[in-house]
């Protein structure tokens, strides 16, 4: 990884994708293409795969060409609706604070939500929507144990801002924020769903059984299964 | 009214030009067409009229739907028109437009009751020598449908690419998916639903009751005479004020008052406020341009309407259909709700249809589907292109 540059700059001018609302993510590409990857390794070919907050489709098109799955995004924004139909990839304009119940209940093998879950602003109804239509999830969210994170907090007093977190804390996507351990609470403490693996994404690169994830990892994917399954 | 100018007209170069309506003569004995309600009619005529090319594997063909009170005449401009108005959807239909008639091969027709050159209540009926009147069947959405379907044989096409519509033009296309499942590559539903709600019910049978009541109605027998006009204009007012938002009157209109600056004070003004003067002439151009008769059984057909109950629900309607559907709706239109649309792509998503959902903001209410043509573009246009491109695929 050669982005070693810290954005220390609190007041950092929002980048121009949240300016624009393009696109809901935060990741860099880089970083995106590796969340794509893992995802796309983990999901058996001809499963019925949905997408919470797609953005443009493209993990979705990815999935439909190269394992043959059939596939369905769901997109808050116009314009990742619209990309999406571009994509050839069927969507449904629908904000995941409301539900979605467009979607029948155990009607997909796998619900994919990346880098969305920490931007809804109920993270409990969205991963309960996952768990009522999917047997099996993949998660990847920012970590917030990262230690430049921290750093930031213990150190400056401040509210972090990173390469994977670069908004400030009063103009960000990011509503809530939440460490590996938390996710952990959440998911299995809570919701009864069990973590099948949880692959920390450390430099910019997968380390799956990485020592100490939850103060290197930037971001994390986690795989899940739902309780009932 | 359009003054006659002496200037020569110009066509837009963005349009598709110069265009005639068609006339198709199907149904003819003995082969009459068996309507929903038991009746036998034909000979039926069709108007209709085409843009673009049809391509030599005839797999571009895209039928466009028209609402309640719309036409053949979509797109481009009659030679003859003494009025230069071009087709109703003329900024949604034509070369590098919404439809694009440099790529798709695109058919619009008259429906079946109507009153612009299809058979309706207003026509010759063969077996009288006089106007149908109240005499025609009642026809139901179906119907309309399956007169258009014979309508694109009698032409040589066997598939559509897709069938687009909005409004009452939204459900037939949803009943083209319905009927023809394996004949649709895409059904394009805009402002739309699977049935009408009881309010739109309430909202047609005023109309309705308007021209009923109106003392030149003559049960129907009123050609050659003045007709319902008060009636039918009246029933267009109330139609009109549906088709609108709160927002985009009070935009337009405010409580902006007409020729004065001033309350007249006088209850028998009839155009006081600009809103009153607008909906009064709004009536008075459709007068001009519709049958009161029409309007009835269109109406009709529009409340009979129910895709649950013809096919048992509305999973059950699209499961054996291959068709990639575009619900969309608008978040102003209060006539056909968002929720009314969801409720289409909630059955599709139930027995797994390919299908893609958006709610367009526009202020303009149900009216947006004519209106922000651009918007509907950015998403029809790469949805239609996606089809095409997987229909084409899956023949090599």
């Amino acid at each position: 990884m050669n982005t070693t540059v810290t954005h220390n700059d609190h007041d950092a001018k929002p980048s121009p994708e949240w300016k624009l609302n393009e696109r809901r993510y935060c990741m860099p590409n880089t970083e995106l293409a590796v969340t794509d990857d893992i995802i796309i390794s983990h999901i058996e070919p001809c499963s019925r795969v949905i997408d919470l907050g797609c953005g443009d489709g493209r993990l979705l098109a990815k999935l439909r060409d190269q394992s043959d799955c059939s596939v369905m995004g769901i997109e808050l924004e116009e314009k990742g609706v619209l990309e999406t139909i571009n994509n050839g990839v069927p969507v449904i304009q629908a904000n995941l604070d409301l539900g979605i119940p467009e979607i029948p209940s155990g009607s997909f093998d796998w619900a994919v939500m990346t880098q969305t879950l920490q931007q809804v602003r109920h993270p409990k109804f969205a991963l309960q929507e996952m768990i009522r239509i999917a047997r099996r999830m993949i998660v990847a969210v920012p970590n917030f144990g990262f230690w430049k994170v921290r750093l930031q907090v213990v150190w400056q007093g401040r509210a972090p801002v990173t390469e994977t977190l670069p908004y400030s804390w009063y103009n960000t996507p990011n509503l809530h924020l939440m460490s590996i351990s938390d996710f952990r609470y959440l998911t299995v403490g809570q919701l009864n769903c069990r973590i099948v693996k949880e692959i920390p994404i450390i430099n910019g690169a997968a380390v799956e059984r990485a020592w100490a994830s939850n103060l290197r990892a930037e971001s994390v994917v986690y795989i899940l299964e739902s309780p009932q399954s | 009214m359009a003054t006659e100018t002496t200037e020569p007209f110009k066509i837009p170069e963005t349009s598709v030009g110069f265009v005639e309506t068609q006339t198709a003569t199907l149904f003819a004995p003995p082969h009459p067409l068996e309507t929903q309600g038991g009746s036998r009619l034909g000979p039926i005529q069709v108007a209709y009229e085409t843009y673009g090319t049809l391509s030599p594997a005839r797999d571009n063909v895209i039928f466009i739907c028209h609402a309640l009170t719309g036409d053949a005449h979509a797109a481009g401009y009659h030679d003859n028109s003494k009025s230069k108005k071009p087709g109703w959807w003329e900024d949604f239909v034509g070369p590098g437009k919404g439809l694009d008639t440099e790529k798709y091969f695109v058919v619009c027709a008259n429906v079946l009751g109507g009153c612009m050159g299809t058979t309706g209540p207003g026509s010759i009926n063969p077996e009288t020598g006089e106007h149908y009147s109240l005499d025609f069947p009642v026809v139901t959405i179906n119907d309309i449908v399956r007169v258009h379907h014979e309508l694109l044989r009698s032409l040589g096409i066997e598939k559509v690419l897709a069938v687009v519509g909005g409004s009452l033009g939204g459900m037939q296309a949803l009943e083209w998916a319905a009927s023809f499942p394996n004949e649709v590559g895409a059904a394009i539903a805009i402002a739309s639903s699977a049935n009408v709600s009881a309010q739109s019910i309430a909202f047609n049978t005023v109309g309705r009751r308007a021209i009923l009541a109106d003392p030149q109605f003559l049960e129907g027998r009123f050609y050659g005479d003045q007709g319902p006009r008060y009636g039918l204009a009246l029933a267009r007012m109330l139609a009109h004020i549906t088709y609108l938002s709160e927002a985009s009157i009070e935009m337009k209109f405010g409580r902006r008052l007409q020729d004065t600056d001033k309350l007249t004070y006088n209850l028998l003004k009839e155009t006081e406020f600009q809103i009153e003067s607008y909906l009064h002439y709004q009536g008075r151009r459709f007068v001009e341009r519709f049958d009161a008769n029409s309007y009835l059984y269109l109406t009709k057909a529009m409340d009979y309407f129910n895709i649950h109950e013809s096919y048992g629900s509305l999973a059950n309607a699209w499961k054996e259909s291959t068709a990639r559907f575009l619900i969309a709706s608008y978040d102003s239109d209060w006539l056909f709700t968002t929720s009314q649309s969801k409720e289409i792509v909630t059955a599709l998503n139930e027995t797994e249809r390919h299908v893609s959902f958006i709610e367009f903001k526009s202020p303009y209410g149900h009216d947006s589907f004519l209106l922000e043509c651009d918007q509907l573009a950015s998403a029809v246009k790469p949805f239609l292109a996606q089809t095409y491109a997987s229909i084409q695929q899956n023949r090599e």
